[in-house]
Order: C-alpha cells, then structure tokens, then sequence
C-alpha cells in the first residue's frame, strides 16, 4: 500500500468522526476541552465560528455527529456532543464583543437575501463583516424561518432564538419584515450584486385521500405549527392522530398534547427502524404518553355529517423479497379521532420565480443547483438551505450559507466562483512534559449522561415550558470526559522506530500491528485485530528502518488514550493536536501555530506540520 | 511506564478462545518497566501463548527473582498464583511448587543477572532435576536496575553505554544447559513475536524444564550502537536455525511425515512440534550435534535462534523420583505425614 500522506488535511480530519460527520465542520473536540476547562466563552465562539447557532443547535440539532461518533463503536452511546454545546451557550459570559466586527466603510456591493431562516442568516454572518449591505427579506414579522415557525418553544425558547438571531442582524443587516417576494424578476430588477435564495421548504405535503376535503380539522402539520405559534391556534380535540413519522410529526404530536390533547396516536406506515424521526425525539414522544402504531397505511377519512369522526388504516404486513419491501394487506381498521394532522414531509415551493428568467428547474419542479458552489443556472442567485434540494436541516443550511458566502464574495469580487478557497491544518505536539499532554488522556468509562426533563405535570402547563432542564456541572463534568479526543491524532515518524513492539503491545484496543506491506485489502486481514469497518481507514507507514516492515494503524475503535507514545522509546508516535483549518468568505485558512508550550526552535519543523490542501 | 495504566475497555472484534476468554483476560498489572523494554513484548508473547493454549489462569503458576525481568510476572494473568522469590532462587521455589502440585502449569521468568550471576547454582540444579517449568531467561546482557553494568551475559567487545568495552568471557545459557543435560533448549528475541509464541506454546507443553533465552534489549542501558544486545544488532546478526510451528492436540494433523518433511516432535501430551525446516547438518534431536552447530556458528559472530535441542523422552522430576500421579496437595494429611510410628518402624528397618 502506498505510505498514508497525513499532510493532507482530510486524513487526520476523518479521524475527528464527529467533525468529519458535521456538516459545517465544527470543532467538537476541542470545544468540548473548552467546556471541560470552564471556558464556555471560548467554547461558544469556537461553535458559533462553525455552526453560527450554538445556542439554538445546542436544542434542536439533528446532530450527524453523534451516530458518527467513535465512542458509539466503543461502547455503544455516542457523547452528548449536542447537549453539551449548549452547556457552552447557557454558561457563556456576554459574547458581544467578540463577534464578527463590521467596517463602518461598506465595499459598496448589496446582496438580497430572501427568508431570514438559517440559511440566508449565516450567508449574512460571513458577508456583512467584508463590508458588504445585506438586505434580508421575510414574509412573516419576526426572522428566524423554519426555527421560529416549525420548532415548538418546549424545545426552543424564544430568547435563545432571539439572541442568536441579533447578533447577526444587529450587524447592520437590512431586515424587511412582512415583505415577502413576489416576483424573482421584480427582484432582479433592482440593483442587487447577488441574490441568495433562503426560503426553505415551506409546503406541506398533501395526503389525497377519500374524505380530505369534506371535512375540517385535517391540518398540514407545519402549517399548523405555525399557527400554533402565532397563537391562531389554541386547541385541538381530545383523541388526535398524526400521519407520519418524521421530526414534523415529533413536534406535532407534542404540541398537541400541551393543546388538549389526550388520545395521541402517531400513525406510520412501516415498523420503528424505518422511521425518519431521531431516536430521540421518539423516546421524548413516548415518555408525554404518546402512542406510536406501526403498519398502518392511511386509507380514508371517516367523514359524518361533515364532520371528521375517525380514520380508517390498511393493516400492513412487510416482507423482504429480493433487497426489497414488499407490503401485503392484512385488514382494515377504522380509528376514531377528533384532528388529524398530515406530517408526511415538506416540499419546496417557487411560485415566485418566473420560469423564464434564466433559472432553470428540474422535473420535479427544483432549481438546478450546483452542489458545491450553491449557484443555480443564473449568474449571480444563489440557493441554500431548504430551499436548494428539499427539507434537510438546520445545521446544513448553515454549511450552504457558508459556501454561499464564499461563492458571492468571490462572485462580487470578479472571482470564478469555481475557485474555492483551499483547507489548512495545524498539527501540534500536545506533549507539555514527561507523559503529560494537554488533554485528559485517561479513559472514562462513565455511561452517557442522560437528559434530565421537566416533570409531566409541569411541563403540559404552558406551551412554552422549555423540557430539558441542561446537564448540571456534574454531569456536565462525566460528559466531557468521555470524549476521546479524536482530534489529538497519533502522528508517527518511522524514520525513528526501533521495532520493540511497545506500542503493539500496549494498544488496549489492537489498533496497531507492525508487518510486511501487501494491498490494503490483504493488510486489513492480518492485522492484531482484522479491520473490518471499511469506513474507517487505515494508517501505513513508510517502511521502518530495520526490518522494511510497515506500522500500519486501524482507526476505527483508536480511544487516542496516548499509550503508544508514553511507550514509545523514541518518540516515534507522538500525540498532536490536529487543527483542521476551515476557509470562510474573505478569510482563507491561515496557518497558526497553537501550543500550551513554546516549542525550541530546532524542534519546531519537526513537531508542527504545516500544509494547505483541497479536503 | 505509561502514565494511566491500559483502559479495560477492548476492540469490539477481539477473538476468544476456547475457554470464552480474550488476551486481554490473560493480562496482569500496569508496567512499571521503561518504556520500549523488550521485557514488555516478552510479557506479550507469554501472553498470547497462553491465550492460544486456552490455559485456564487458575492453573498456572508465575515464580520469579529479582531483577527487572522479574518483576514482569505481575503483568500478565492476574488470576494466577505466583511467588516473587528471593534473588537468584526461583527454581528452588519452582522445584517446590512443582514437588507439591505437579499439575500447577508453572512458569518463571528470570533475568541474566538473576540466573547467570547469583542464581547460577540454582538454575543449573534445576535443569538436573527437569523439573516441569518453563524457564524464561529474558537476556539484555546488562544490569538495568542498577544502572547498566555488564552482566555475565555480556559478550567480549561489547561496549557499555558510555564507553567502557567488556572483557570477561561471557556465560551462554543455551550452550550451557545442553552441555547440562537440559532436555529443552531455544533462544527467541523480543522483537520477534512470530518466532518467539509457538517456541513459548512449546516450552508450556514440554514435560520437564524447557529453557528459552530471549535476547530482549535494554532501551536505557544497551540499546546504543556498540551494544551486541541492541535491536539492531540482533536483527542484523540472527540466524534462525530451526523455525518451528507448535500444532496443538485438538487440531488435526493432517498426514503422517514423509521423506523430505521437516522433522516433527511429539509431545507427550500428543501436541507436536514440527521444525519447517532445518539445515542439512542439524538435527534439534541430538545433543552432540546441536551443540557442536551452535558453537560452529556462534564463532562466525551470529546470534542463533530457534529451538535448538529438544528431548521428549527423558523423564521429568516426578518420573525420575517415581512419585505418584495425584498432586500431593490433594493426598490426604495423614497419608502424606503417617505419623511417629510409622517414621519409628521406617528407622526399625535400618537398624
């Protein structure tokens, strides 16, 4: 196998699995040390130069990063990476003055942003701090998207939505309330440099069955939340059943318990591990004492007198024929309701853009977007979030607002936005003394803190009674321990290997093995325990000095516990600490050398390896 | 030594073996050695031999001396007896374990300085005896606890860390344990795993005293350019002489030996060991011959591995003395110890 060249920066950052697994990339690690070391400001900023919403992300993100974590494939429960950033954003001390600062002299350039959700905002995060006029438009009076309309407040407290949300308008930004586009061509037509599309997904997806249009009370789940939040609704009858099984449904089922409800019934129509909706927000479903029927696929609406009084379901058995699933009818049944809300997804909706102005959609009546630079067929508009492909996420809508950002600057700039900016790394020695590093080494074997709720009866009170309470300092303070720093990578220099076998021997999870080279399908086979997780790569060295073996490493269950280097005799596997460094609009990344200690001169080169690369 | 001592927490895939164990089970205390020992590996080896043999730990026994080496026992299976005797005298302690308890599987480890120096007497009694252990002399030709003078294992020119150039002949444990009547004999090196495990299998299912010299550098003291017991030095000057492979009872062997197949031994236990190949002029089975090869080959300036000399046939301690088969701790109090007439009508007899 070819040597694995780790100064290219996107091998040690597939090592960090939960940052890899990150859409926008966020430091996880590392803030996590900030947390450990009560230095929540410092945390908070690190997230929020990443994921911009620490906060809001801390309650309500989908988290890619926890089922990616390596503690999962250890002992079963990724860390509380989600949780604890919140940790981080209740904690911190007044951030205001060391967010982003905005030159009084503008570059002259304006961009329309249209919706003020996640998207459009993070796009404004990155470009008003260049010096550019941004001028956001919403249709509702108060910004915030999809994160304001559709996130109940139980889980997402209107302050902390606040907060987060001015610190990127109070930049200056041009915020239009109430305004929404009606025309794109309109919109063109004023003197903008840019045009960011932002305006999610906001349509609910229709379930056109006998009976939908006889009756009332049949409501489209994220309308419905809307309404909810703006207190245009207020109740909601005693038994009601929710179609569909996705997060939408999560929420919507849970509001309507605080509304009235009794008799909650999810309805899906495939069993538990097909369902959309995270974990997560399912075990917060059933401890409110909802009730979850699997194989039932809605059939009609019972509908008397005009008035909705049940539903009636096909009974569904799955088998799996040929790699596929396959539906059989067993009976029907008919389950009496008050409401039915409809939560079976959400679908983009552009009558606002002309189909003849250059932006060109596909069958399915989406724009045709590039994936990296989030440019659609017109020169200078741009799609994020929602908006782009359909319903994602928070945290990506971030990730499109960056690269968005990037694209437009270098857009305004005369740039090809083609060009984009190259990732850096830093790698340094977290050596600080005789088997001493600059993070707790040890392995923790706590178990994953568990989530302390509101009691039942407090919580269906109000609509706004947040139901998690936040990690107390000392679950806090398991939490953070078991985090196994994946980002302290193990760096080795073969040149200086004897060959003692210190390191083989001492790895508490057989990640190492010193053997002859071979093709890395035959490598993985012979190594102390066979590499069988094909997602995780493995590390092989240049030949080592005495024998012309190879020191080959399997990342996949590494708890970076350091022993290698603590018995390693000449320092050939060292712990450092790996910086992946991330290019925003208008600031690439920029080498910094980070240490605890000074590092002698003549050591430097060789303890930090400076690189800049395409990931 | 490392800063926190290995986490229990293993590789999710890890084999186990036919008792449900895994060779993280096999493993003892937090070494305190310096960090690349060969000791270490050796520890791992022992490891991985006995994980392979599916002992169970109870059944085992782990004697030692003073030295670093001895202190290695308490690093591997926790679960098993073990007894850190007085410098230089574990075999007496051995000789004893193994008088009491024949079926106790025991192994000691000890050092150059342990056995070649104080211990001397006593390793070479013990080889007389063959009494049922396996010997592991773990060989860095320097005294690591005291700094790094030479030991009786040094070979002449080889230069001490800051200089100093050894003089004195140096004692071979390999050639003097044939020359002793030993009916087992291997040298391994640490940094060798795949040669030294099946060696280690082997010396376990050997009936009678099985001594293996493992050349295991000395990072701190003998591991620099002018050492002869340096990771380099070995691997550049080792001549492996007889590979082996240890084919345990509950595997098949697949066919009878042929003419032109490498030589097989089997064990009394009905496990063999099959040499993969040796040279024209040897054969592992004659004392004579071994020895005049070694010697032959010593003179050239190599450092010859393999297992060396192996006698299947000669009767262990309990043979040669004709105790009976149950372990004498299970033989009841008063059988074992008939009392004062008994002891008066034996002295009766010789009157």
């Amino acid at each position: 196998m070819q040597p694995t060249d780790v100064t290219n920066p996107r091998y040690y950052h597939k090592v960090v699995d939960c940052q890899w697994g990150c859409p926008a990339h966020t430091n996880v690690p590392e803030y996590i040390r900030l947390i450990a070391q009560g230095r929540y400001t410092e945390s908070y900023l690190l997230n929020r130069a990443s994921n911009v919403f620490p906060g809001i992300l801390g309650r309500t993100c989908d988290r890619p990063c926890e089922p990616a974590c390596r503690r999962t494939r250890v002992d079963g429960k990724p860390v509380a990476i989600c949780r604890l950033k919140r940790v981080a954003a209740d904690l911190r001390d007044d951030v205001s003055d060391f967010l982003p600062k905005v030159p009084e002299r503008k570059n002259g350039k304006r961009i329309a942003l249209v919706g003020a959700g996640p998207a459009s905002l993070t796009v404004a995060n990155d470009l008003m701090p260049l010096g550019y006029e941004c001028v956001v438009f919403e249709k509702l009076d108060r910004p915030g998207g999809l994160m304001r309309t559709n996130i109940p407040a139980f889980r997402l407290p209107a302050s902390v939505l606040d907060e987060e949300v001015a610190m990127i308008i109070d930049m200056g930004v041009d915020l239009r309330l109430a305004t929404p586009v009606t025309s794109m061509r309109a919109l063109l037509a004023e003197d903008y440099d840019a045009v960011f599309v932002g305006s999610g997904a906001p349509k609910g997806k229709e379930l056109d069955v006998p009976g939908r249009w006889d009756a009332k009370r049949i409501h489209i789940g994220i309308e419905w939340l809307e309404s909810v939040h703006f207190e245009h609704v207020t109740s909601i009858g005693e038994r009601v059943l929710i179609i569909g099984v996705g997060n939408t449904a999560m929420d919507c089922c849970r509001s309507s318990r605080r509304l009235g409800g009794r008799d909650i019934k999810v309805m899906a129509r495939r069993s538990r591990k097909y369902f959309k909706a995270s974990p997560w927000e399912l075990d917060d479903a059933l401890e409110e004492g909802v009730e979850i029927v699997e194989n039932h696929a809605p059939r009609r609406f019972v509908v008397e007198n005009g008035r909705l009084v049940g539903m009636e379901f096909e009974r569904l058995a799955w088998s799996e024929k040929d790699g596929k699933q396959r539906s059989e009818v067993i009976d029907t049944v008919t389950i009496p309701c008050d409401d039915v809300i409809l939560a079976i997804g959400q679908e983009n909706a552009f009558p606002w853009i002309e189909r003849d102005i250059g932006i060109a959609f596909d069958d399915a009546g989406m724009p045709v977007v590039d994936r990296v630079t989030m440019q659609c067929s017109r020169p200078g508009v741009f799609f994020g979030g929602d908006a782009a492909w359909g319903p994602e996420n928070i945290i990506w809508a971030v990730e499109h607002g960056h690269q968005a950002a990037i694209s437009i600057h270098n857009y305004c700039q005369g740039l090809p936005i083609t060009d984009r900016p190259s990732y850096g790394m830093n790698l340094v020695s977290a050596k600080v003394g005789m088997h001493a590093w600059r993070y707790s080494n040890d392995y923790s074997p706590a178990p994953r803190a568990a989530m302390t709720h509101v009691e039942l009866t407090q919580r269906f009170q109000k609509l706004n009674v947040e139901v998690e309470l936040g990690f107390t300092a000392e679950q806090t303070a398991h939490e953070v321990e078991r985090c196994l720093n994946c980002d302290i990578q193990t760096h080795f220099t073969a040149p200086l290997c004897i060959e003692c076998d210190a390191c083989v021997d001492v790895c508490p999870v057989n990640c190492l093995t010193i053997t002859t080279d071979g093709p890395e399908e035959d490598l993985r086979t012979r190594l102390s325990a066979p590499a069988l997780n094909r997602t995780q790569e493995i590390y092989v060295s240049a030949a080592l000095p005495q024998t012309q073996r190879v020191m080959v490493k399997d990342e996949d269950v590494c708890l970076h516990c350091g022993l290698c280097a603590e018995r390693c005799p000449t320092a050939a596997w060292d712990m450092r600490e790996f910086t992946v460094l991330i290019p925003y609009a208008g600031k690439p990344a920029s080498y910094e050398l980070r240490t605890a200690n000074p590092i002698p001169s003549g050591l430097s080169s060789q303890l930090a390896v400076r690189s800049s690369q395409p990931l | 030594m490392t800063s926190i001592p290995k986490p229990s927490v293993r590789h999710p895939g890890l084999p186990r073996n036919a008792l449900g164990l895994t060779t993280r089970d096999y493993e003892g205390g937090m070494s305190t050695l310096c960090a690349g020992c060969g000791h270490d590996s050796i520890t791992a080896a022992i490891i991985q031999a006995v994980w392979e043999l599916d002992l169970p730990p109870h059944r085992a026994a782990k004697l030692s001396g003073i030295g670093c080496s001895s202190k290695t026992t308490a690093y591997f299976m926790r679960q098993s007896h073990g007894f850190n005797a007085v410098h230089g005298r574990m075999p007496a302690v051995a000789s004893g374990v193994h008088a009491a308890n024949r079926e106790l599987v025991c192994i000691g480890v000890s050092g150059d300085g342990d056995s070649l120096s104080i211990g001397l007497g006593q390793l070479c009694h013990a080889i007389r005896r063959n009494i049922n252990l396996l010997y592991v002399l773990e060989n860095n030709g320097v005294y690591g606890l005291t700094k790094g003078q030479f030991s009786a294992s040094a070979d002449v020119g080889s230069k001490s860390k800051r200089g100093e150039p050894n003089v004195q002949p140096p004692i071979d444990p390999v050639l003097l344990a044939i020359t002793l009547g030993a009916t087992f004999v291997a040298r391994g090196f640490s940094g060798d795993k795949k040669q030294l495990v099946p060696i280690l299998k082997a010396g376990l299912a050997h009936r009678g005293f099985a001594l293996v010299d493992v050349i295991s550098p000395c990072v701190t003291f003998n591991d620099h350019e002018a050492s002869t017991k340096s990771y380099r030095f070995t691997r550049g000057h080792r001549h492996e002489l007889a590979p082996v492979d240890f084919i345990p009872l509950t595997h098949e062997i697949a066919a009878a030996t042929v003419p032109g197949d490498p030589v097989s031994v089997t064990m009394h236990d009905g496990s063999v060991v099959r040499f993969r190949s040796v040279g024209e002029d040897y054969d592992p089975t004659d004392r004579d011959a071994a020895y005049a090869h070694i010697r032959r080959l010593q003179a050239q300036g190599e450092v010859v591995t393999g297992l060396l000399y192996i006698d299947e046939r000669a009767p262990d301690m309990h043979g040669v003395n004709g105790t009976i088969e149950e372990p004498l701790t299970r033989v009841p109090y008063a059988s074992l110890c008939p009392g004062n007439a008994a002891l008066q009508k034996l002295q009766e007899e010789y009157r």
